[in-house]
């Protein structure tokens, strides 16, 4: 292919990024052109080829079988070209390859994402690729086939859509999304459907064989918001969460409605006239097809769930299942006419909760990734195959119809949704004020799907067909290039708010968990059976009966606020690996606090009465002894000192890392309960199967307490009140040795004797004073004065 | 049947209205749930709460309930606990959960975020000294996993210290070793708490109909 090696010994010069990337943009445009040229070309003969090719492959082989048609001898083909052969997947991975290094390339350039959404940018591109083939003379592939779009483009971006749909925000506005959603699409059909039929039978306009269904049907396809299109735009302009998921929930639920619409539309578009029963007949249709639809990605989604609880003894294959069942669903709601995507969201939020609680956290990250790839990929096709249908589609332009169209969607939309909330926000706590109902109505965008529903039409039924698809291919762009790049200077001039970009802290998921119960507690006193009733009856049942069947082992057992505090020690756990360490000065960090200062000054009881029965008191003096013996620093804290704080002194380097070692040991031989922060005696928490699948031991070795100087919250419950903190001591008495260890040389001042530090394994390695090296002991504070060790008075002077 | 019975103590609920900003056929409602829990009698009592059943699977029934006993929820700057309340207070309490109005200026909202924290905070300080201590925040912890069961108080005792430690470390930021951080107190409760957006979430649906069928001395009403 000379194609591609003269491509390949063009030069990369050495410029400067944003340069190079505009460089290779531009090659690979030209490359992608030719090669699709060559492609294009050779697809209207591969039927007549084939027979050929294969015949020849098989004549220069078996010549000896027949002799009824002449063979003459030609030397052994050493390299031979066969494009045919592979044609198919290679024109597929072209495309592929072209989209994804598109999107690699406007991150290149610097100030370009910011200004031109992406979408804008790969329609352009689209644009180009089909004006290259169209200028190559060749015809251009209908990429946008309707088969292809519906079954492989559009499901990965509605299953990604799905999974992660934040169920929380969507179920709370699931009145106001379905109201958006039914009736403003429905609204939207009829108004812009009729008054283009009233347009089209005024004299003058040449427009007056468009009959009224057709018109309809035309509306209908067109007053959908697209949720690719949504995704697209709204993903980059960071929009507060209340606004996001009403017009993403709205794209995604008008599906059901556009279905019915348009078979209905197309059915009697021939017979030309609708009866009410079939009005009804489409209300009951409407029904099923989206109740319908629900329902299998339910079933899907429970299976989906159960099998996952079974996939322990084989992890690589889980995210697999995960995949091939959501498909499953798509496409068995599609078999049925049904609404598919509301097949997958339902199937994706379903197998959610039991699935995460069940599979490995590498599956959780690779379906986390695959789905992200693949929901990328799809999108970025998407937008690039619009471009090229663009320019391959026939087309046939009217002013009239045009103009009118894209006049009409944007009054339709704005009425729609200016009435809708005014009857919504009756019923609702937290009204839309009149910026939410401008950014609702302003960011309904049409994309993708009404393209493909109006290229699924029938040329003979519909002889305006190609005027319909213009002027859907108008509307599309003026929608993504108009309202999409102007969208996000709207947000900003208008003061919309944003989305909180804040970490979840765990204050604020205990407060939401209270006032869940406090409301619900409110509700029941005031008699009425409200929301949080209902939902808080459902969790229950969750809990009772569902969580037993789907999820493995004991982690049902969980409730969420234990699972919200395992994710947060353990993201604190990655953090500090991840953060290698670092030699913190813990001066240079501005909130220090720690557990002494907020452990209440109570005189502790005595050691003796907290000893557990393996406990001695024998064995404390030598622990002691020991201690007193590997004495290397006075601290300053010597009031504070007891033997606690010893343990969970985290200033030494390497310090961490032999927590995390030692944590590691204990964890896997299950000895130790936790006493620290985390019972240890659930062993399969899932946070606590993802630390030992996720982590390795050898990871670790470098760790230095965090330096990024956040407060990160890391508990040392050391606490003298805790009976459980005499365990340590038991661990001591096992291990027959001193506390503290130190491996690195670095002393670091340190002014409190608990610091925050990464929880996790860190906390959880404090516990033990074990250690494989007393050479390398050392103890962090002066045990010396023995009546220090009586008193307990554990973290403050 | 309820509208017109408000209307005939129209007088009292004006000025309760005025009071709480429930409009009067919320009231109505509301004194007839009133009547209903406390079997008729002026004033209500703990017991009277204690015996609905849907409250009796929340795990913090005891502090809703110490909630609408307690002296500084009355607005009237009290303190301490009642052993029975009427109706007017009742219905104080009750207007902690309302809604905020559709219009309003931001200080309006802050008063009112303010006050629904306030009522949060009464809740978590049980002995009202002004700030929430370590044990009173632990408690609060061990009550809301309570029905969760197998884990008991060691978790809740790390989340609590946890959730401690990062009220101290937002609030007041550097402590030297010897400091004690006593408590949270309102200030600080404000600060931590104020990107939840309470005056959106702290919220109930107040009925405006009477759409209740009134059983017997039943305390459950059907809708």
């Amino acid at each position: 292919m000379s194609v591609w090696s003269k491509i390949k010994r063009a030069p990369s010069p050495p410029h400067s990024p944003p340069s190079r990337g505009l460089l290779l943009l531009v090659m690979l445009i030209f490359l992608e052109g030719t090669v699709l040229t060559l492609g294009a070309a050779s697809s209207p003969d591969i039927s007549a080829q084939d027979n050929t090719g294969g015949h020849d492959h098989r004549g220069i082989a078996g010549s000896h079988d027949h002799t009824n048609y002449t063979y003459t001898k030609k030397a052994f083909p050493v390299l031979s070209l066969d494009y045919h052969h592979i044609q198919v997947p290679f024109e597929i991975s072209l495309w592929v390859l072209l989209a994804s290094l598109m999107k690699l390339g406007f991150h290149l350039i610097p100030r370009l994402s910011s200004i031109v959404p992406e979408s804008c940018l790969l329609i352009v591109v689209g644009l180009l690729v089909g004006g290259l083939i169209k200028l190559a003379g060749e015809e251009v592939p209908p990429v946008l086939d309707s088969n292809l779009f519906f079954l492989c483009l559009l499901p990965p971006i509605i299953l990604d859509a799905g999974y992660f749909l934040p169920i929380r925000p969507f179920m709370e506005n699931i009145g106001t999304i379905l109201m958006f959603a039914v009736v403003g699409t429905l609204w939207n059909a009829f108004f812009v459907g009729g008054l283009l039929y009233a347009v089209c039978q005024i004299e003058g306009t040449y427009l007056s064989q468009v009959e009224l269904l057709p018109c309809l049907l035309f509306g209908s396809i067109i007053s959908a918001v697209d949720p690719v299109a949504v995704l697209a735009v709204f993903e980059e302009i960071h929009i507060n969460e209340l606004l996001h998921i009403l017009v993403f929930g709205e794209s995604l639920l008008n599906d059901a409605v556009t279905v019915v619409l348009y078979h209905l539309f197309e059915e009697y578009s021939g017979a030309g006239e609708v009866t009410p029963m079939d009005v009804v007949l489409g209300v009951i249709c409407f029904l099923i097809v989206s109740l319908g639809g629900i329902a299998v990605g339910a079933i899907y989604g429970i299976l989906a769930a159960f099998t996952s609880r079974f996939t322990s003894h084989t992890r690589v294959i889980e995210p697999l299942f995960m995949f091939v069942y959501s498909y499953m669903a798509y496409l068995s709601a599609e078999m049925f006419h049904l609404s598919g995507i509301m097949a997958l969201i339902a199937c994706g939020a379903v197998m959610r909760p039991y699935v995460e609680a069940n599979i490995s956290h590498k599956s959780h990250t690779t379906v986390k990734y695959f789905l992200k790839m693949w929901s990328s990929v799809s999108e970025t096709l998407i937008f690039i195959f619009l471009g090229v249908a663009t320019v391959a589609g026939p087309h046939a332009w009217n002013w009239t119809f045009v103009s009118v169209t894209v006049i009409l969607c944007l009054v339709s939309r704005v009425i729609g949704v200016v009435g809708l909330t005014f009857i919504i926000n009756k019923f609702r706590i937290v009204k839309l004020t009149t910026k939410d109902q401008f950014i609702v109505a302003y960011g309904g965008l049409r994309g993708a799907i009404a393209f493909s529903l109006g290229y699924l039409l029938d040329k003979d039924l519909f002889p305006m067909r190609t005027m319909f698809l213009t002027a859907i291919i108008t509307e599309i762009f003026f929608t993504v290039f108009v309202q999409g790049m102007t969208i996000k200077p709207l947000v900003d001039l208008l003061a919309v708010k944003k989305k909180q970009e804040a970490k979840r802290s765990i204050n604020e998921e205990i407060h939401t968990q209270f006032l869940d119960h406090l409301l619900t507690g409110i509700e029941d006193i005031c008699g009425h059976y409200g929301h949080h009733h209902w939902k808080d009856k459902l969790n229950r049942f969750n809990k009772k009966y569902i969580k037993k069947c789907l999820i493995a082992g004991e982690r049902y057992k969980e409730p969420q606020l234990i699972a919200f505090y395992h994710k947060m020690e353990f993201k604190q756990a990655i953090e500090l690996v991840e953060s290698g360490g670092g030699v913190k000065l813990p001066s240079a960090v501005p909130s220090q606090v720690s557990m002494q200062n907020i452990q209440p000054k109570k005189l502790p009881p005595p050691v003796a009465e907290r000893a557990l029965p393996q406990f001695t008191k024998g064995r404390e003096e030598e622990i002691r002894k020991i201690l007193r013996s590997n004495l290397q620093k006075t601290r300053q804290r010597l009031r504070s000192y007891n033997r606690h704080t010893l343990v969970a002194d985290p200033f030494e380097d390497g310090w961490n890392d032999f927590l995390l070692k030692k944590q590691r040991l204990i964890e896997l031989e299950k000895k130790m309960s936790n006493y620290l922060t985390v019972p240890g005696a659930i062993p399969d928490s899932p946070t606590m199967c993802r630390a030992r699948l996720a982590s390795d031991p050898n990871a670790f070795y470098n760790i230095k307490a965090s330096s990024d100087g956040v407060p990160t919250i890391q508990v040392d419950l050391a606490s003298p009140q805790s009976p459980d903190s005499v365990n340590m001591l038991n661990e001591f008495s096992k291990e027959g040795q001193g506390l503290g260890q130190r491996e690195g040389g670095a002393d670091r001042d340190e002014d409190q004797g608990l610091m925050m530090k990464p929880a996790g394994k860190g906390e959880k390695g404090e516990e033990e004073g074990g250690n494989k090296n007393p050479g390398l002991m050392r103890c962090l504070s002066d045990p010396g004065p023995s009546n220090e060790d009586e008193e307990d008075e554990p973290f403050l002077p | 049947m309820g509208a017109l019975q408000s209307l005939s103590d129209e007088p009292e609920y004006r000025e309760l209205a005025e009071k709480t900003g429930f409009s009067f056929e919320q009231i109505g409602i509301l004194h007839k749930r009133f009547k209903q829990l406390s079997h008729n009698e002026d004033m209500l009592r703990r017991a009277d709460l204690d015996t609905i059943p849907d409250l009796a699977c929340n795990p913090i029934r005891t502090q809703i309930i110490e909630a609408f006993f307690d002296k500084r929820n009355f607005h009237q700057n009290g303190d301490g606990t009642v052993e029975e309340i009427s109706f007017e207070e009742f219905l104080v309490v009750m207007s902690h959960f309302r809604p905020p109005a559709l219009n309003m200026t931001e200080d309006q909202r802050e008063k009112v975020r303010r006050e629904k924290l306030r009522f949060l905070f009464n809740m978590h300080d049980t002995d009202n000294d002004g700030t929430i201590t370590l044990e009173e925040y632990r408690h609060v912890v061990e009550e809301l996993l309570s029905r969760s069961g197998a884990l008991g108080k060691e978790t809740a005792k790390g989340i609590a210290d946890a959730a401690m430690l990062e009220v101290a470390s937002i609030s007041i930021g550097h402590m030297e070793p010897d400091e004690f951080y006593e408590g949270i107190t309102f200030e600080h409760f404000l600060k931590i708490l104020k990107d939840i957006e309470i005056e959106t979430k702290m919220n109930i649906r107040f009925l405006n109909m009477d759409t209740t069928t009134l059983c017997n001395r039943d305390s459950s009403s059907i809708r």
